[in-house]
């Protein structure tokens, strides 16, 4: 995979076919949320608080409404009284003394309190955006302001923003045996101990987020138009958790949708009311937000504080790891905020290693900011930042090579099916193999060289390792409810084959920027013997989708794209039948290959369309046979996936002004079977980049009031490709042991892995340890200079 | 944005007059600082009046001695004009380093050196080259333009029209740019004239100013070694979350090398 394969060959598994969706997207010709504009819409703007804490005295709306063009504005209180609920927290965490989370109510919009900067509390109708921002300006609000709590690890000494939520404390959640891990660091013969800061990330997806929503007052149909990575569950939960609408009188159209790095899977406020506005005021109800607001009430990602000891025997084998991390999850619990730091944390606190002791503890604390979820990775990148730094940092202080280190710790193949100390069992992988090959194309060997070829020109050269491994596709559903999801995590699959041979493929997963309807179209295409051209696949609307819980956790693929496997398996099943039929045969005796139903060991056979014409024409077709050709599935993983790999990364220090620069980058990665290696190839550069943002260039900063300092693009750092090297991307394989398609999933692991690798680099070159995210350059300067 | 009275006057006296009518006008240039301030809701003006149409205020003159640029210039046309590349290289140099194509194809020289940015590359040049700044009332000369934050000379509605930059013997730039805005966190130009070095700092104060403690040490000496000896003291200095004061202090000496080192090549 180091170079993507020629397309022109074969289309199928395997092939670098080019995106489908590429043509309109780059063409201008996409349908995003804001292209879509109905008779007789009006505008939406937001009232947001000015403070990161304060009440909400009084809100005065009458020179607003009396503005030229307004048709109305509603504030929280009305709201309430129409009797919606407030936004779920999907997945109830249970606590160390075995209580549950304390889960503060979070109002759509706020009505009493406001608890972070950016919070809506209100919003205006116009006919025109104009109108609206003017006549918002015009409402005037009485905040009384009331002290802020910005700093997650003082939030449990702070007063307590939420009634009834002592210490700001939502959670302690515990993990792993603490007595054995006690006992095997007081007997290890060295402890490595390591401070780290995980930075707050801002996700900025390109396409800020959007609704339109639309009610149909002759039939009670809502309509609700948004930029969603999982439109059926955010219809479950506006139904049935918020009661804007009976789930079968409400339908989400997720459409073209431009990113969403995890920012767009949760259910937001002004998505909701937006819907509720549009039947309220009997209109359609437009509001796109602007990058601004973006900042400030999209969901952030990371800000973790952490303390990890690291005990190693006197062979250098990791005999414990002991973690105690303050997650910050900002003014109120999101759909997967108390999930991202603990099942999705704790649980691959693993990493590689057979590490036997390991214990987790999460403390998961309210402050005045805006909320925390999932962001590329979600939980994962944090863990492994964790395990890798504090493996380098033992590696230093042993005198190890870090990679001979990791070695001595490895799980090795013949150890699968491995059970973690931390509830997690892996299927099957091979690390070392990833490891050996990222050495080789990163050339370990010549880095002495290269590190005195830096210091004659007067830079500072490092190299870092980072062997990540992540769990994809949530699973299985069963346990994930045992443990507190709310929500199941398969997915469906549907196959429509229509008369005339051509298919249309219906997924519960949404592609927002993924390139599914290029690879779900090879994996059908491939297996129905058709050209791809001749494959649809429909996401992102629950009209047209019967059901699905969309993409995130890189699950797509694996949980997806085996529902539609399975379909496809059935669409075989019955044309043989029909096949069959028509030959005068058996169906145990018809074979289906490249496109054709045979009569085995003879030459008499049918095209896919001949079979699916006659599933529709049924004329010469079996008596007790339904007509039709379209089978679904519902695929529910027996397990997790584990793609892994190794990431290396060698920076150089300009001496003199601190700049890190970036100049060789390999990425090995094990994703299992890969359908589309060019798609995995940008999956993996594009994680890579927000990876290396992380490390060196971004960090979502409050001040002290709880004011968003890094509100805009001039002062929050997104990486350019200017900030980025060549990368090196190969890859290894073991497929996954327990889906049809033996994928594992790739779309987070450049995420995961690259942070550590970075900052591994940065502090070998440095030759100091306690340094955070992001490495600015003045940082490092005043590094260089201590 | 705000609701205003559009203009767009074909002459430097009928933009003056119409400026001068207005309750509270603006003149819009490029458009790369107001446009954004405009649709933030943070500025409000009665009237802008757009300088677009005024061929009075473009144009460039190259002579032996100086290079004479309109103020509706845009910064794509310094970075690529042949005859500044020619004579003032090392002001094609900066104009290439502000911002990204798009701003570079819409922002002017005048809109940059009248809205004196502290982190702005231009206001370097026009100290560092001791410019002149013709307005529609008289000429300033470089050391009496820029007088703090987004304060200059220019009275009320006065407009900028040309900057006449003389030609050095020498002069580099060298810029630290902020990673995010790609700003000037410090920036530094030297030019060596006949028995005179001048150097112009943006970025590290609240405006640009000439770095004389450095013009001294450099007079007669150019060399690196000069510099090393200067003390760049940091009070007053720009201190945020991008960079400390005393940081920038630093930057303004490792640029000033970078800048003489460039010059030396």
């Amino acid at each position: 995979m180091t170079h993507a394969d020629s397309h022109s060959s074969h289309q199928g598994i395997g092939a670098s076919v080019l995106r489908k969706e590429d043509l309109r997207f780059i063409t201008g010709a996409g349908r995003y949320t804001d292209d879509i504009s109905l008779h007789g819409h009006c505008h939406a703007v937001f009232l947001r608080s000015p403070y990161a804490r304060a009440r909400i005295a009084g809100i005065d709306s009458a020179d607003a409404r009396a503005m030229p063009g307004v048709l109305a504005v509603l504030t929280g209180h009305d709201m309430l009284a129409d009797g919606l609920g407030d936004l779920p927290c999907g997945w109830l965490v249970k606590q160390k003394d075995g209580s549950d989370m304390v889960s503060a109510p979070h109002p759509p919009l706020a009505h009493s309190l406001v608890n972070y900067v950016g919070e809506p509390y209100a919003l205006v109708l116009a006919s025109s955006l104009y109108q609206a921002r003017q006549a918002a300006e015009a409402v005037d609000t009485d905040f009384i302001e009331l002290d802020p709590v910005v700093d997650p690890a003082r939030a449990r000494i702070s007063e307590d923003i939420h009634e009834g939520v002592v210490g700001n404390l939502a959670f302690d959640w515990v993990l792993g045996d603490l007595e054995a891990t006690e006992a095997a660091l007081a007997g290890a013969a060295h402890v490595t101990r390591i401070d780290l800061i995980n930075n707050r990330l801002i996700p900025n997806a390109m396409e800020p987020r959007a609704a339109v929503g639309v009610y149909d007052r002759g039939t009670g149909e809502h309509t609700l138009y948004t930029t969603s990575q999982n439109p059926h569950l955010e219809r479950l939960v506006l139904s049935a958790f918020v009661g804007v609408a009976p789930e079968h009188k409400l339908r989400i159209v997720a459409p073209d949708v431009g990113g969403g790095f995890g920012s767009k899977i949760f259910i937001y406020p002004e998505e909701t009311a937006v819907i509720w506005a549009a039947r309220r005021i009997g209109r359609p109800v437009k509001w796109t937000a602007d990058r601004s607001e973006s900042f400030l009430a999209d969901a952030h990602g990371r800000d973790h504080v952490t303390h990890a000891e690291l005990g190693i025997d006197s062979e250098g084998r990791f005999v414990a790891l002991k973690v105690d991390t303050t997650a910050n999850l900002g003014a109120y619990l999101s759909l997967f905020g108390s999930a991202v730091p603990t099942y999705l944390y704790g649980t691959l606190l693993a990493g590689q290693y057979k590490t036997p002791n390991i214990h987790v503890e999460v403390h998961g604390v309210y402050t005045n900011t805006a909320p925390v979820d999932a962001y590329r990775g979600a939980g994962r990148p944090e863990a492994t930042y964790v395990v890798e730094r504090i493996v380098e940092t033992a590696a230093r202080e042993l005198g190890i090579d870090p990679a001979e280190l990791r070695r001595r710790n490895m799980i090795q193949p013949a150890d699968f099916p491995y059970q973690t100390p931390v509830a997690l069992k892996y299927d099957i992988g091979d690390y070392e193999a990833s490891l050996e090959k990222a050495l080789a194309l990163i050339d370990y060997d010549g880095c002495p060289a290269r590190r005195a070829a830096a210091a004659a020109r007067g830079r500072r050269r490092g190299i870092g390792f980072s062997c990540y491994i992540e769990a994809c596709g949530l699973a299985p559903s069963k346990l994930a409810i045992s443990l507190g999801a709310g929500v199941g995590l398969y997915e469906s699959g549907e196959i429509r084959v229509n008369p005339t041979g051509s298919v249309t493929v219906f997924t519960g997963t949404h592609s927002h920027g993924q390139g599914h309807e290029t690879t779900f179209a090879q994996i059908v295409a491939s297996r129905f013997g058709i050209d791809i051209d001749a494959v649809e696949v429909v996401h992102g609307d629950t009209g047209r989708v019967e059901f699905g819980l969309g993409t995130y956790g890189s699950r797509s693929l694996s949980v997806g794209g085996s529902a539609l496997h399975v379909a496809a398996e059935k669409v075989i099943a019955k044309g043989k039948l029909i096949a069959a039929h028509m030959l005068d045969s058996d169906a145990p005796n018809i074979d289906f290959e490249n496109g054709q139903f045979r009569v085995r060991a003879s030459n008499q056979a049918l095209s896919f369309a001949e079979v699916a014409f006659a599933a529709y024409v049924p004329a010469n077709y079996p008596e007790d046979l339904e007509p039709g050709l379209s089978e679904k599935a519902f695929y529910d993983p027996k397990n997790f996936t584990y793609p892994a790999g190794t990431h290396i990364a060698e920076v150089e220090i300009d001496q003199e002004t601190g700049v890190v620069s970036v100049v060789n980058f390999v990425a090995v990665d094990d994703f299992g079977e890969i359908i589309n290696p060019m798609i995995v190839q940008g999956q993996v550069h594009g994680g890579v980049a927000q990876g290396i943002g992380q490390a060196l260039l971004e960090q979502g900063i409050y001040d002290e009031y709880g004011q968003l300092q890094t509100g805009s693009m001039m002062d929050y750092c997104l990486p350019r490709a200017d900030d980025l090297p060549d990368f090196i991307v190969d890859a290894t394989l073991t497929a996954c042991t327990h889906n049809p398609l033996g994928a594992k999933g790739c779309g987070e692991a450049g995420a995961i892995g690259s942070p550590a690798a970075i900052m591994n680099a940065v502090t070998d070159a440095l030759g100091v340890n306690d340094i955070s995210m992001p490495a600015t350059s003045e940082k490092v300067w005043r590094a260089l200079n201590r | 944005m705000y609701s205003f009275k559009y203009h767009r006057p074909a002459s430097i006296d009928e933009a003056v007059a119409c400026h001068a009518a207005a309750d509270d006008g603006l003149y819009l240039a490029g458009g790369q600082t107001l446009i954004p301030t405009l649709k933030q809701r943070l500025a409000a003006p009665s009237d802008l009046i757009d300088l677009s149409g005024i061929p009075e205020l473009t144009g460039i003159d190259v002579t032996a001695e100086r290079v004479s640029i309109g103020a509706f210039t845009r910064h794509g046309e310094v970075a690529l004009h042949a005859g500044i590349i020619r004579a003032l290289p090392v002001l094609a140099y900066l104009a290439r380093q502000i911002g990204d194509t798009q701003v570079r194809n819409m922002g002017t020289l005048g809109g940059s050196v009248a809205n004196s940015d502290p982190a702005a590359d231009y206001p370097a040049a026009v100290v560092g080259l001791g410019a002149t700044v013709h307005t529609s009332t008289r000429s300033i000369p470089a050391d009496d333009y820029f007088h703090n934050l987004f304060e200059t000379a220019l009275a009320p509605g006065e407009l900028i029209t040309r900057i006449d930059f003389p030609v050095p013997l020498r002069a580099a730039y060298r810029k630290f740019p902020n990673p995010a805005s790609r700003y000037a966190v410090v920036g530094v130009l030297i030019a060596e004239f006949t028995g005179a070095v001048r150097v112009g700092i943006t970025g590290a104060g609240p405006c640009a100013f000439r770095g004389k403690a450095l013009e001294q040490a450099l007079a007669g000496r150019l060399e690196a070694a000069a510099i090393d000896g200067v003390d760049v003291p940091d009070a007053g200095f720009n201190s945020d979350m991008h960079a400390s004061a005393e940081y920038r202090a630093h930057l303004v000496k490792v640029m000033a090398k970078r800048a003489l080192a460039a010059l030396l090549e």
